[in-house]
Order: C-alpha cells, then structure tokens, then sequence
C-alpha cells in the first residue's frame, strides 16, 4: 500500500493568480527512495508541502483533490499529528534550528510531543549517531559548518521517529563532499532503518544513483513518474531541461552513435566506467 | 588586473581567513575560485573591491594599492554580485534597483537611464521594469541583482556562487551569458562549489584550502587530479571521474567535457574495431 | 560588530557555571539587597571582596575585568557628582569623610554591576531559559528568549553582508548631514527586515513541522537540579544577608577614617 498518496491534487496559494500543484496524482510506495525534480518554479517544494499539511493547515489557500500520508487524511488532520509520521527538511539548516545546542534542537520534536525524559535521552541519541553528530551534541549551532547544521536538522526530524521523511533541497549550502556525505547519510537512513524518503533536488549527478523512483513536473504538473533508467535516458527529460547526470548523458551520445553499451542505462560513473570497460575491453 | 601579494587576513574575532595568498588576474581573465566552505574564497575576492584590506600583503587593482582607497572608488572598475540577492534588493521598483548603484556613482539622470533600459535589455527583465523586485521569483531576483552590478559596465565583475539554488536551465543562461562577457574581455571571477557548472565552462580555476591556494591552473587539469580536489573537498566532475578509472585502459585522464569523451571513445572504438 | 560578538556565548564548565541559575539570581539579588543598605566604606568593601572568588571561581577573570572596565566611565561620573555635592554642601573644603562617601557610593555601583556581571558571564543563555520554564513562566516566552539569543549572531552577520552589497554598489554610510546619514542606512534596512519576515516565516514553517503545540503538557530534555553547590551558595546568600541585616541594625559602623585614627 502506497505511504503517500495524492488524487488529483489542485493546490492554489492565497491570492496565487493560478495553482502551484495541478492535478497532480503520485503514489510513493512504503521503503522507496522517491527524488522529485524539475525547473524552478515547477511545485516540487509545493507538492512537499502537501505531505505533512502546511498545506493547507499553515498555508491555507485553496485545496482541491485528497491527500493521505501514513493512512491519515491530510486535510483533517493537524500538522502536530501529521508530524509524527512524515517529517521535514528544508532547504537552509541556519532556519530549522531554534535551540542553543544541538542536543536541545533534536529533541524539540519531542518535547512538544510530551515523550518522557528517559525516551526523548534515548532517541536523541539515537538520532545523533546516526546522523554522525553525537560528539557535536553540545555545540551552538553557530558552531557547526553547514553540513554539520543540515545533520543536526536530519537528526531533529529523525528523532520523531517519521515513517517518512522529505528533504527540500537539503545540500544546496554545501560544498560538493559535505553534500555527497549528506546523500550518504540520507540513503543510509533509507536502506537501513527503510525509511520512505522523498528528496527534492536539481543535482541529479550527486542523487540519482541512490533512488528507487523518479518524479519531474513542470508548471505544477507532474510530467514523468517512474523507473529512474528509464526516465532520465528518455527524451522528455533532457527537454525539460532536467540536469541529467553527465554519465547518463554520455551514455545517450554513444547510443546514438550506435556504440552497444547494452540496456541498462548508467545513472552514475562507476556504472558508465564498467559499461565502457566492457567494450573497451572486447 | 588583480595582484595579490602574499595576503593574511584576520578577521577582528581573531580567526584568521587567508594565510599568505598570491595570484595575478589578468585583463579578460575567467576564473572559478573553488574549495570547501570556510577555506577563504569570499573573503579573498571581498579582497578584490576592497571590501576587506589585507592584514599583511597587499592587493592591487590596476596598480592601485586597495587600501589607499575607498570601497566606492574600486567598485566602479570591480563589479561583485553577492550570493543571495536578498541582501542587496531594496527599491519600489526593478528600475530604481538598476539605477541605484549609478546614482551612487553620480551618472548624470540621462544617462542613468540609458544605462538602465540597456540592463534590463541585456538580462531579460524589461517587462518587469515597474514591479517590485520582492514580486520576482528567486531566478528573477538574481537576475536583477546581477543587472544592477552589470548596469555600471564594471571592468572586472565578480560572482559569488551564481548557481546556488539554480534549475538547469538558468545555470545554462548564466554560463551562456558569462561566455559572451567573457567574448567582450571582460575580466570575470567565480566563487563556486559547482563542480559539473566550471567543467563545462571550462576557465581558469583556483583552488583553496584553509586560506591557501592549493592549486591553480586550467580546469581540465585541476578538476582531473583527484588528490588535490580531495584536500578541498571537491568531487571531480563525472565525466572525469570516469575516465580517471578507465586510466589503466589508456584512456586519457584529462577529460572533463562530454563532447569530448565522445570523441576520444569513438576514435579508440574504432582503433579497436580495426 | 564588536557589540554582537559580546553576545556570542560559549559553554564553559565550572562550579560556578553548574549552579542553578535561579539561586545565582537570588544571590545577586542578596548582594543588591546588602550593597544598597549600606553607605559606609567599609562593608560595601567586605561585599565588593567576597565576590572575587566566585570570578575566580568561574575562570571568568578576564571577560569580567572587561565588563568591569566598562563600567568605569560611569563609577567616574557617580564619583565625581558625589564629591562635587559634598565639596559645595561642607562649604567648598575637601574633608576626608566627604572623599570617603564619594568612593563608597562608587563602590556601590560597583558591587552591583559586579554581582550582575558574574550572573551573566556564568549563565548560558539556555540555562537562563531552561531556568525561566521551570519557573512556570510560559513556555512561547522562554522559547521566545531563547530564539533570539540564537539569532543575534545570525541576523549580525546578515548585517554585514548587507552592509557589503551596498558598498559594492557604491553606497557610502559616511558622510552628510544628520537627515542624509540616516538617509544612507534604509538600503541596508530593508533588505535586512525583509530578510528577518522571511527568515520567521521558515522558522515557523520548520516548528510546525516538529509537532509544536502538540500537547499542553510539553516535556524537557534537560531538569534543573539542585546540587550540594547550590546549597551551599543558599547558605552563602543567607549568611550575606543576615550578616548584612544584623550589622546594619545592631552596630555602629566606623567610617575608614576614625577607624585609621583610632589605630595611629
């Protein structure tokens, strides 16, 4: 059963001249590592939005269509109880930390929630070596680089415990290792721990290895929804305007060249190397 | 041209940003100035328009020692475009954003507005001349700040990571439109993480670790060692990275643009087909 | 900047450090008490000694003899009106009691901002907020407190960051009248408010999306306790103030004067 699901979704922002979200219907499958890309502007961050009610308890505006997240009816449920189950990262780690240590920011969640003392110790904890930052557990946030900040945000969300958990562009303040160890963190959570994670992103060069399925909109529509091979060697994207990872791309020219890499379409260049090695080799 | 001589910065709270930095940027030069966050790169080029002065060294501009003058007098010949144009935008209108900066410098009303309608021209907003640059989406938004440094005719222009935040498509514009400032020989100088954006532009890159200059030289070079790239926390582009693990194939390691892969692997195909 | 950067706080361990706030706040409300009843030179010395150990304590000494330079310009002035009231009010001599009511209402001062800067260089602001909830003030406020701790330091480099925009772009903060100066500061005011509205916006956005308001009966990570430190410093506080209350009402204090008479 789908963790996530919306039908024919119509999302309209308070004095928004036309929907952000139209029509759209995705279904996000429990343990998937679902990236939802597309220019800038499309309705991704909208779309995300949706999942744990900002939209359209904190957003309000005009909703149209359904929406259900961990079996909840979006729309009837508070965000406080929606929390539980699907949490966020946003963007810029600098605004999703309000406390004076690291430890205090991840268990905020839990705070509110009323979890004893003892439990809130346990997850807190929990949560900070998975994300790699137990030792920085005291620390100020001004303290703390930037992916040191986007992990204490992880570990904040992680805490909740969330079945799913959705990341706004989580690296776009990082250097490109800090990120790649973001990813890393990301899709260890995901494999390990099967956390559903939806991942809004542009780099697809950085992400596409790690995801299950893809999904591009354009102007509030979802436009492609599906296998990530199949997706990002199609036409449609590259039209679009998607970034296609520059191994894919390669992967794409030689096709049409007529050179026979076979069809499993490479997503990363370790992949698009042992393509190459193959026929280099013969 | 920028001369940076043996420049140290501390900052007042004692941390100390550049540790002895040296490099000449030449008229028409393009360079990506790249590393891990906190290795100094903002506070080298905030060097260049005299935003900082050097604590030791010296920096200058054309011949001119930074420190002899003011923010102002330098920025006239060193446009620099910060990373989030929120910091910048504060006018009624996109017009009066543009016009801002010329007013500053005491353009006379005429041509503040020539100069203005050839920004907005340039970068593609005229149809957003009277609205409020807080209407504009965020690509918009960098667009106007970027419209409102280029409005001067800056003789060097500075960038502090353009592609932040970026879609695919805008990243392509903007590389479109540093190539034809690059054309006019105009001195241009990235800061950025982007490692796929400076592979396909192809300039001069600078790379910075713990306030010093680790490397320097032609992206295809730097981009291709992955050692060096490793200290300053930079990933090689994809396309390197392929080719530095088919090395052992024979295959070239300095490759970084896709075009070119395709060229090399189509003439050993056919080598190999022979 | 160099304001904000006093703001910028750092954990630090030590005795001192570890008392409960809310009984470091009584303390220094004991010593407020007992620097204001008296005005001879002698006791507001005693009080203005007790305290050094705390600091040394602390290992705060430097950024206390900061804060305590700071206060100079004003034990100067408190000084100064002191004496020039009782050289015209003993008829334009200077005696020596008149010298020595001036230095002991100096010290007054000084015992004070002494007490409260030892509070405030010994409690971390999260401490202070953490203190503030269990005293049953509302939580939004102590949230409230907290947050903008944190944000100063944020909102400071903002600042700058702005300020560097406009002078790229030619702006000079420098310069003309009064109306004009002012005049050159809302470039760096809008952007900076703007930001602000935006930057509470997605602060909003993230708390609501970590369960705020869940349940009226939120829980803490951390509990104050009372150690054997803070009952001790109970047991200080109330030793100070008892003494304090006793002297005053049962002995006659020498000024410093008689007392160096009696003696030669």
């Amino acid at each position: 059963m789908a963790i996530i699901e919306t039908k024919n979704l119509t999302y309209t922002y308070p004095g928004g001249a036309k929907p952000s979200v139209r029509d759209v219907s995705v279904k996000i499958e429990k343990g998937e590592f679902v990236l939802v890309t597309g220019p800038s502007g499309c309705g991704k961050t909208t779309l995300c939005r949706c999942f744990n009610g900002l939209i359209p308890h904190f957003y309000q505006g005009e909703l149209k269509g359904e929406v259900t997240a961990a079996g909840l009816k979006v729309a009837e449920q508070p965000i406080c109880e929606l929390a539980k189950h699907v949490g966020l990262v946003f963007q810029n780690p600098e605004n999703q930390l309000f406390a004076l240590s690291v430890e205090k920011d991840v268990a905020f969640g839990l705070e509110n929630l009323g979890v004893p003392r003892e439990e809130m110790r346990k997850r807190v904890d929990w949560a900070l070596k998975l994300t790699g930052i137990y030792d920085l557990r005291e620390r100020a946030p001004h303290e703390l680089s930037g992916g040191q900040q986007q992990r204490a945000a992880i570990a904040s969300v992680l805490a909740m415990q969330p079945e799913v958990i959705v990341l706004d562009e989580p690296t776009s303040f990082l250097d490109p290792l800090g990120a790649k160890k973001i990813f890393e963190v990301i899709y260890e959570l995901n494999r390990k721990l099967g956390i559903t994670t939806v991942l809004v992103e542009h780099r697809l060069d950085l992400t596409a290895k790690y995801v299950d399925h893809i999904i591009i909109m354009e102007d509030g529509k979802v436009v492609l929804d599906g296998e990530p091979r199949e997706i990002l060697s199609s036409k449609e994207a590259r039209l679009i305007g998607v970034g296609i990872p520059k191994a894919t791309r390669l992967y794409q020219i030689l096709q049409k060249d007529r050179v026979k890499l076979g069809n499993a379409v490479p997503l990363s260049s370790d992949e698009m190397s042992a393509l190459l090695r193959g026929v280099l080799k013969a | 041209m920028i001369e940076v001589k043996d420049v140290h910065f501390t900052y007042p709270n004692g941390v100390e940003a550049l540790k002895g930095v040296s490099l000449t940027i030449n008229n028409g030069e393009f360079a990506a100035i790249m590393g891990e966050n906190g290795a100094g790169k903002t506070t080298l080029v905030k060097h260049f328009n005299g935003l900082l002065k050097p604590t030791k060294g010296s920096v200058l501009v054309d011949g001119v020692d930074t420190r002899k003058v003011s923010v102002a007098t330098l920025a006239r010949k060193v446009g620099f475009v910060f990373q989030n144009p929120d910091t910048q935008l504060f006018s009624e209108t996109v017009e009066e954003e543009i016009a801002f900066a010329l007013k500053n410098f005491g353009f006379k009303e005429n041509i503040i507005k020539r100069r203005v309608t050839w920004a907005l021209n340039l970068l593609g907003l005229v149809q957003y001349r009277k609205t409020s640059p807080f209407m504009l989406s965020g690509g918009e938004r960098k667009r106007v700040a970027l419209a409102s440094v280029l409005a001067w005719n800056p003789k060097m222009l500075i960038l502090d990571e353009p592609t932040i935040g970026q879609d695919y498509q805008q990243k392509e514009k903007l590389r479109q439109f540093i190539m034809q400032m690059k054309a006019q020989r105009r001195t241009i100088i990235i800061v950025t993480h982007d490692v796929e954006f400076v592979a396909e532009c192809n300039p001069r890159v600078l790379l910075m670790r713990g306030g010093r200059m680790v490397t320097d030289g032609e992206a295809r070079k730097v981009l291709t060692n992955p050692e060096i790239l490793t200290q300053a926390s930079v990933v090689p582009p994809q396309i390197a990275q392929i080719f530095i693990k088919l090395s052992d194939l024979g295959l070239p390691k300095n490759v970084i643009d896709v075009y070119e892969a395709r060229e090399i692997l189509l003439s050993v195909l056919e080598e190999q087909a022979k | 900047m160099s304001v904000f950067e006093g703001l910028r706080f750092r954990r630090v361990y030590s005795p001192i450090h570890n008392l409960d706030p809310r009984i470091k706040f009584v303390y220094v409300c004991a010593i407020f008490v007992a620097a204001i009843i008296f005005w001879e030179l002698l006791p507001l010395i005693t009080l203005f000694l007790i305290q050094i150990p705390f600091v040394l304590l602390a290992g705060v000494k430097r950024e206390w003899l900061r804060s305590m330079r700071g206060a100079v310009f004003l034990a100067a002035i408190i000084f100064l009106t002191n004496f020039i009231f009782s050289f015209i009010g003993a008829g334009y001599i200077v005696t020596a009691k008149s010298v020595e009511n001036a230095v002991a209402m100096t010290l007054r001062f000084i015992v004070l901002v002494e007490s409260f800067s030892i509070f405030f260089l010994t409690t971390s602001p999260d401490h202070l907020g953490l203190a503030l909830e269990q005293t049953h003030i509302p939580y939004e406020f102590c949230f409230a407190f907290t947050t903008a701790v944190r944000f100063v330091p944020v909102l400071a480099e903002e600042a700058q960051t702005i300020m560097d925009a406009q002078k790229a772009r030619g702006l000079e903060l420098e310069g003309g009248n009064f109306l004009k100066r002012i005049r050159n500061y809302i470039p760096i005011l809008i952007p900076l408010i703007v930001g602000s509205i935006r930057r509470s916006l997605e602060l909003a956005e993230a708390m609501e999306s970590r369960a705020w308001g869940a349940t009226k009966n939120r829980t803490n990570l951390y509990v104050l306790k009372m150690h054997r430190g803070d009952f001790i410093l109970i047991a200080i506080t109330v030793g100070i103030l008892a003494t304090a209350i006793y002297t005053r009402l049962f002995f006659a204090i020498p000024s410093l004067n008689e007392l160096l008479g009696s003696l030669f």
